[in-house]
This record gives C-alpha cells, structure tokens and sequence, in this order.
C-alpha cells in the first residue's frame, strides 16, 4: 500500500488506522472468543448425555411440529409420485432396519391375520387369501430412506384407498395406524389424506413375487409420498383413529410427517 | 502531515463513513449462524449414508445422531431461507448487488488476483469491493440459491417434483448440495482468513464502520 491519501480530511490515515489498531484486535479477538465459546456449547449439543439441552430440544420439537403443519399444507393429494421403467429397478433392492436380516419378524402367512380395528363399519380380520383376491396394482416407484439413500423398486399390491372405502373406513379420520410384527413393537401413523392417496398401497408383492421376508413378508404399507420408515414392513394391524397414537421412530424424533 | 496527531476525541468527533448498513450487518450474522448450524447439522445427516468413502468427525456434528441432526437441519432451514430471501429481496431493492457487486470482467478478476497473490492488492476504500470479491460475493450468492433448491428438491421431491427435474433427479440433487455445502466451506475459509487479515473489514461488518 504505498499510495497514501486520506480517509478523512486533515486526518493521517496511518495514524488513525494505528489509532484503530490498538482498540480493534481487542474487539475482535473477544468476538471470537464468543463465536468460539457458542461454537462448542452447539458441539456439545450432539452428546445429550453431555449437557442438558432440554430447552434446545423443545424449541426443536416445536418447529418439527410446525414442519408437520407445513408439509400437511403443501401436500397435494394429486401429486403422484415418478414411476419408473423396469430398466430402472435398483438391484438387489437395499434390505434396511434397525435389525439384522436373521433377526427379521418371520411370520408363517397360514396363520396370520390383518387386523382392523377403529372407526371402521367392518372389524373383520383378514386371512392371507382373502387379501390376495383383492385388485391388485403394480408401481415402480423410488423409495426415499430417512438416511439420505434411494432405491427404486417394483411394488404390487391393493390400494390402500380402496381398502379403506371395502371395509367403511371413516376416511374423516385423522389417521391410519400400522402395528408390526417387529420385534420391540414398530408401528407408525399415517395421516388420512396420505393413506388416500392413489399410489398408497397394501404390498404383497415385490418384482411381481410373493413379499420376501427382507421387505415385509406377508404385507407391507407403500407409501411412494413418504420417506422409507413411514412405509412400515410385516404389519400385523391397522387401526383408523383420531388420535395420534406415536411411532417407532417418530417418538425417538423423525419428524412425523415425514412426506415426500 | 507536519503537526497531525489524531487524539481518541478527534476520533470518535469525526464521524466515518458507513461502510456496512445496519441490515446488511444483521442478514450477515444471521446467515452466518445459520450456516454454521446448516453445515454441522448437515454433516451428521450425511454420516447417515455418506456419498463418498469418508465420514465427517462426529465431534463436528450437531444433534448426536440422525434424528437429532434432521431436527437442527430443518429448524435451521426457516432461519436460513427467510433470512436468505429477505437479504436477496433487499439486494436487489436497493440497488446494492448492482452497486457493489458489478461489473465483474474477466480482466478486472485477473488483475485483482494476480495483485492480491503479490500482495499488492489495496484495502483502502472498505466501500468498494475488488473484483475478486465481486466474484466470491456473487458466487456465493448463486451457491445459496443452489444449496437452497438442491435442499428442498430432497425435502419435497414429490410435491416440488419440478425443482427435482432442474437437477435431473433425486440422487443427482443430494450431489449437487453436497458440492455447494463443500464450496460454502471453501469460502468461509478465504472469508474468515481475509476478514482476520484485514480487521477493518471485521469491524465494519460489526459496527458498520
């Protein structure tokens, strides 16, 4: 900088900048003493066991809640999700849970039985081949994880929205209610205008064969609008109901909605 | 420049010229914790299913695990892209991104580099940017637009399935946030080690002068 000229008139510039230097590192060394200090208080954030971050958690709630109410805004029950070509299948489709494949809920289709219990006309449950006569549709569709990873596969399956007017669901309900076979008790709630969706279904099939026992042998709930653990595997029940009855993970903090 | 002594009365009597507005000054820091918390947040989210052969250090994460991460991301979000979009609005109302940021020339960015390598670029006028940070400014003006649509595009990729089809697709949109998160972190490394090494220019963006 060996061009001088002055910053402000009558006034030496290298003087004042020296004048300024003196009051100025103390200022801004102190800022980021501060800025460092808050860095670590969030750092210490990821540990919960560290410090309570009690308060950080409820505001963190509340907004989730508030994202539910948005995500319930914008959600238009005519948005399909993309469907795909064959070619486009992700092979082998990932299997993903929280368990082990081995330790996989398997379950004999002989004896089991869809449950359905709630606002609904007809409380029968259903048998493996009672659900099979059903219309049946195939989609290929992507399936979003919570975790960040995508695959696209091939689901055949009713429904769900016929289903729901088969067995004189009331469709004014807030939610549909899957329980699973999973060990620790998964479950999830879907909201009602989801569950109506066209592309939502009741699965039975993957790549036109019988649901293996990795993606959810006899039955799993596909729902192309919503992140991979809102599609629950190996459900034994369905209730439709008007309470918010929590999930597996949206009670350990996944935000509920969870829509696509 | 015989007899000129600057006192600490002449000094805070004589009032300097407003380098940064007050509301350029709030959007900056507001922004800047937002991506600090975007970033941390973000990293946990990625450690989840990484794109590449590597995590990022868990010390550096926020929000302990998976959910606890998604939780600060899209909490952080609003703060992020209401700021971001009142900062954009402002930008343009004012005139200041025309003002400071333009024109850059090619030439212009050249010259400004080569000085600045040799040391010999000036700071004597806060109020006018070099093209070198015309160019950063801008650039990274255009990254957070990126970083904003890539980031709803895999938030919403059904509802704003339009916004996924300017990517191309899904997984090709969780690539392009990753590479604006790596180029929003380049910067604040030039940035943060440019506003150390011209203090002033720190100052300003505290007290606006």
């Amino acid at each position: 900088m060996a061009k001088r000229s002055f910053l402000i008139p009558g006034v030496d510039k290298r003087l004042l900048i020296k004048d300024s230097i003196k009051t100025m590192p103390d200022v801004s060394r102190r800022r980021f003493i501060a800025g460092g200090a808050s860095l670590g208080a969030l750092t210490l954030l990821t540990g919960c066991d560290v410090i309570d971050s009690s308060s950080a958690e409820e505001m963190l709630k509340s907004v989730s809640k508030f994202n539910d109410a948005v995500q319930a805004f914008i959600f238009n029950p005519d948005a399909l999700a993309p469907t795909f070509p064959e070619s486009a299948i992700t092979k082998p489709f990932p299997f993903n849970a929280y368990y082990d494949l081995d330790d996989a809920p398997d379950i004999d289709g002989a004896d089991w039985k869809l449950e359905v219990r709630g606002l609904v006309d007809n409380k029968k449950s259903w048998t493996l081949p009672e659900l099979y006569k059903l219309p049946q549709v195939t989609q290929i569709t992507r399936h979003i994880c919570v975790e960040g990873w995508s695959a696209i596969g091939s689901w055949t399956g009713t429904p769900l929205r016929d289903f729901l007017k088969l067995i004189g669901a009331d469709t004014r309900a807030k939610y549909v209610w899957f329980q699973c076979a999973d060990k620790d008790g998964y479950n999830s709630p879907l909201d009602m205008r989801s569950a109506l969706h066209p592309q939502t279904q009741m699965t039975f099939k993957y790549a036109n064969e019988i649901l293996p026992r990795a993606y959810g042998f006899p039955m799993k709930i596909r729902v192309p609008t919503k992140l991979g653990f809102k599609n629950p595997k190996y459900v034994v029940s369905m209730e439709v109901t008007n309470d918010y009855k929590g999930g597996y993970w949206e009670d350990q903090g996944y935000n509920s909605f969870s829509g696509s | 420049m015989s007899s000129l002594t600057v006192t600490d009365e002449q000094v805070s009597a004589t009032p300097a010229k407003m380098i940064q507005p007050a509301w350029v000054r709030v959007m900056h820091w507001i922004n800047a914790l937002a991506m600090v918390l975007m970033i941390l947040s973000g990293w946990q989210i990625y450690n989840a299913s990484p794109l590449f052969g590597f995590s990022f250090p868990r010390e550096y994460t926020l929000g302990g695990w998976l959910g606890g991460g998604l939780l600060w991301h899209f909490a952080a979000m609003w703060l992020l892209m209401i700021n971001g979009l009142a900062y954009l609005i402002t930008g343009f109302a004012t005139g200041r991104f025309r003002k400071k940021l333009l024109p850059i020339t090619p030439s212009g960015v050249l010259q400004d580099v080569r000085a600045a390598l040799t040391f010999k670029l000036g700071h004597d006028d806060l109020t006018v940017y070099n093209y070198v940070q015309r160019l950063l400014y801008a650039g990274i003006i255009v990254v957070g637009v990126l970083i904003v649509l890539s980031g709803l595009s895999m938030w919403k990729p059904v509802q704003l399935y339009y916004l996924v089809m300017l990517f191309g697709d899904y997984p090709t949109a969780r690539y392009v946030h990753f590479f604006c998160m790596a180029a929003i972190c380049a910067f604040l490394v030039i940035h943060v080690l440019l506003a150390l090494l011209v203090p002033k220019s720190l100052r300003a963006m505290i007290i606006g002068r």
